[in-house]
């Protein structure tokens, strides 16, 4: 690998795997503070366990996305030290404002909640946990505005005195039409994530047999925001494919490993290719008639540009060079996405039918899918971000800056190196951290109903003790 | 050479007040990481540690990525330049973060002898580490680095590793340690106090000794262009504060001793930040080559968005961050984590049925900050 391809690697790994967590904590953070919502007003205990069980969850990940955030704000200095001067006078902006908003709301109200239990009167305890899932929604808004100006910069006039892009205006930054589909887009990605995961856990939960009303009332809860959420998913992200024609039209063909501009395209939903960056002829390839048409453009016969148009275009406009990205990588990141996207709409309808019908919990197909379910969003949430990132190679901003001339360039490849070994064991010691911590509580289970509690403290093995304790 | 326009200023002020801030609020819980073996005797005495600084310790380091924002958007040569010319350095202090702020959140999730002495040892370790290297990426800043004309640097980690350097982080590593220290003493009860004291008075005469080196040179070191009566002014205001703090600890006036250590802090880096400018990083190839602030600076339109957006968020936020010291403001003592609560006693004093909501009884800790059991439980 050269230096450019370990920086991005490094790039790769720290972001993904930092995205892995985030969009749990935005989830389970507005889920927890709806169970604890529902507490306050109704006083109802269940609730209150709820709200504790759920909550150790939300703390072990938002741990971990806090701790692995802190690189995010330095690495584009680090390793791409020519891609922040071009730019920072842009990016910088809302990443500041990500700080000063929304990181110093979600860390401070965040220690106020875990230690406050007690403390703070149930109202303002209360606002603590809100004040925390607005912060993450917030800082969710701030970066996906910075990402979208690389998608699709506005707002910006070039220097050619200084070779560098100057902001113009903040509200076209801020209000780009791609953060206004990209926001709704990944926040109920991730409002997915958390109820899916909660529907996950709780599943688990009843096919052990454990009987907890916390568990039951989890799923009842939690089934119409997860069908809910993975809708609007869906529909922005479709919102967001037909934009995408528009703006990044190579990304929209490459994502459809498109070759030929075609009126009335149809759409593949299966194929394999020779195993190169921009193969030259598919092996397998099974379509459906027209649909990406209707998909793209809304019309039975609309146009729709292919690979090696857009190309030839993007020459003329920029110079020579190849400016399609590696078509396996797009074409099946995309379907990774939107297939579990369909998948995500399918099992919360399906939940919801057996819950109307009130059998959800002698369904034990139903109860391993979901299961199974809660590792789903994580993996559309990955493919997402890889199919965003991949498919705007080679620019790291769109039409103004190429990822090959956007990095530091006297960091040398035996720093990458040992940068790149250094996060990835700590990393993959959070990882396996983070898993065996979720594996344990799930094993630990909600608080008893209090009528099966015993009166005093018993059981020297600790399995029953009372486990109450979010704090350390 | 052009001199920075008031914005431009502006923001070099503001940027020094988040690292200052920085300093002043993390350096304690550096210190309270890499005491908490030393002090910490059992598993009682740790868990105790832990919870003088789990509210707070999350925000403080927001104030770390806030001064990283806030420099990549009104100075983004200053940022690419600093912080890919401090690669590897920046990548050991940002390893240390990582692991130290995990150790806190894991520590009490299992209760395994192991698990606990190894997210101790983690905590321990990324303390001291990023309390040490934060003096020496300072003092190299200050100092200098070896840097082209394109304002990329030259030198590899071992090149910022010189005696002056490495005394500037036994500068930070020190008044850190005994920042902790002080806090500690101020945060707990009992026997915990004591020993606290015991290792903020050497620790504060440590400071002021190798602080007292460090800024006399720095004063001297001709890399930063002569003497500066300013820095000079504020730098003797820093060794001042710092002296008075093992006095007032021989009075047992921990309150003031920390007032005037995080002042010493605060003076430190204001001393050290008024040496640098009007540069933001200087080169030792050669002047010609110094980064200034004019040549790294954003936009005056950026700045002046970001100055309306400081003005708003800035003020709130000093406010509900004030507010959570004062919420945990309570000394903590080993009788509020030890016994094993009924699980009906924690639910009722969480749940709010009785009066218990301001955290009137017991003085210290209620409800969720229990520790359920643990070793030093003693269940049946």
């Amino acid at each position: 690998m050269n230096t450019l391809e370990l920086a991005r690697t490094q790039f790769g790994i720290t972001t993904l795997f930092h995205f892995i967590f985030v969009p749990m904590s935005i989830g389970l953070a507005a889920w927890v503070a709806y169970c604890q919502t529902r507490y306050y007003r109704s006083g109802d205990e269940v609730y209150l366990r709820m709200t504790r069980f759920w909550g150790k969850f939300m703390l072990i990940s938002l741990a971990i996305g806090v701790v692995t955030g802190i690189v995010q704000e330095f690495q584009f200095g680090m390793n791409w030290s020519e891609y922040s001067r071009y730019v920072g006078d842009i990016f910088g902006a809302p990443l500041a404002m990500e700080g000063l908003a929304a990181f110093f709301l979600e860390s401070t109200f965040i220690g106020l909640w875990l230690f406050g239990w007690g403390r703070l009167s149930p109202k303002v305890h209360l606002a603590t946990i809100w004040l925390t899932a607005f912060g993450t929604v917030l800082s969710a808004y701030f970066i996906l505005a910075a990402n979208s100006w690389m998608q699709h910069p506005v707002g910006y006039a070039i220097n050619h005195v200084t070779h560098r892009a100057e902001l113009k205006s903040i509200f076209a930054v801020l209000g780009n039409s791609t953060v206004l589909l990209a926001f709704p887009h990944t926040v109920f990605g991730a409002f997915c994530t958390g109820a899916m995961l909660v529907l996950g856990i709780s599943a688990l939960g009843l096919l052990r047999n454990r009987r907890n009303e916390v568990y039951s009332r989890s799923v009842r809860k939690v089934l119409p925001l997860a069908l809910a959420a993975a809708i609007l998913t869906g529909a922005f992200g479709h919102s967001q494919g037909m934009l995408m024609e528009e703006q990044q039209p190579m990304k929209m063909a490459a994502a459809e490993a498109l070759y030929k501009t075609t009126k009335g395209a149809s759409l593949s939903i299966f194929a394999v290719g020779p195993f190169e960056h921009f193969p030259k002829r598919l092996n397998t390839d099974i379509r459906i008639p027209h649909l990406l048409s209707i998909l793209g453009t809304a019309s039975w016969n609309g146009e729709v540009k292919g690979v090696n148009q857009l190309n030839r275009e993007d020459q003329a406009k920029y110079g020579p060079g190849d400016y399609v990205p590696i078509l396996g990588v797009t074409y099946w990141t995309f379907r990774i996405m939107a297939g579990v996207g369909v998948l995500l709409v399918l099992i919360p309808l399906l939940g919801l039918l057996l819950v109307r019908r009130g059998i959800f919990e002698r369904k034990r197909w139903f109860l391993r899918a979901a299961v199974a379910g809660a590792f789903l969003p994580p993996l559309a949430n990955l493919a997402g971000w890889i199919f965003t990132e991949m498919g705007r190679q080679p620019w790291v901003v769109y039409g103004l800056l190429k990822t090959n001339d956007a990095r530091s360039p006297l960091v040398s490849s035996g720093d990458i190196i040992l940068s790149l070994v250094g996060y990835t064991v700590i990393y993959g010691i959070l990882l396996i951290v983070g898993g065996r911590l979720f594996l344990k509580e799930i094993a630990h289970g909600p608080e008893p109903e209090p009528a099966e509690q015993p009166q005093a403290p018993s059981g020297g093995d600790g399995s029953q003790r009372p486990d109450l304790v979010l704090a350390y | 050479m052009r001199d920075p326009n008031f914005l431009q200023t502006l923001w070099f002020l503001l940027i020094g007040v988040l690292w200052v801030g920085y300093f002043v609020l993390e350096g304690f819980d550096f210190g309270v990481g890499m005491l908490l073996r030393a002090l910490g005797r059992d598993e009682t005495d740790k868990r105790m540690i832990i919870h003088t600084i789990g509210p707070v310790w999350d925000g403080n380091e927001v104030w770390l990525l806030t001064a990283g924002g806030a420099t990549f958007a009104a100075f983004p040569g200053w940022y690419a330049s600093l912080f890919s010319g401090f690669y590897l350095a920046l990548f050991l202090i940002l390893a240390a973060l990582i692991i130290r702020g995990v150790s806190f959140e894991f520590w009490g999730k299992d209760d395994s002898p192991r698990w606990r002495a190894t997210w101790e040892w983690t905590a321990v370790t990324g303390s001291f580490l990023a309390a040490l290297l934060w003096g020496v990426g300072w003092a190299d800043i200050v100092h200098g680095v070896p840097m082209n004309a394109a304002h990329n640097v030259t030198a590899s980690l071992w090149d910022l590793l010189h005696p002056y350097a490495l005394l500037g982080g036994l500068v930070t590593l020190s008044l850190f340690l005994s920042h902790g220290a002080i806090f500690l003493s101020l945060r707990t009860r009992g026997e915990m106090v004591q020993r606290a004291r015991a290792v903020a008075r050497p620790a504060s005469l440590a400071s002021v000794a190798l602080m007292s080196g460090f800024l006399l040179w720095t004063a001297f070191d001709q890399n930063s262009g002569g003497v500066k009566v300013s820095a000079q002014i504020v730098a003797a205001g820093a060794i001042a504060l710092a002296a008075a703090v093992p006095l007032m600890l021989a009075r047992r006036r921990e309150g003031r001793a920390f007032a005037l250590s995080a002042g010493a802090i605060a003076l430190l880096f204001t001393s050290l930040f008024i040496e640098l400018f009007p540069n933001a990083l200087g080169s030792t190839t050669s002047h010609a080559y110094d980064l200034t602030l004019v040549a790294s600076s954003s936009t005056h339109y950026t700045q002046t968005v970001m100055t309306v957006v400081a003005i708003v968020f800035v003020p709130i936020v000093l406010l509900y961050q004030g507010w959570t010291y004062w919420v945990f403001r309570h000394r903590l003592g080993r009788d509020d984590f030890e016994g094993t609560p009924t699980p009906l006693a924690v639910l009722e004093s969480l749940g709010g049925k009785g009066g218990d909501r301001d955290g009137q009884t017991g003085g210290g800790l209620t409800g969720g900050q229990l520790p359920a059991s643990g070793p030093s439980g003693s269940s049946p």
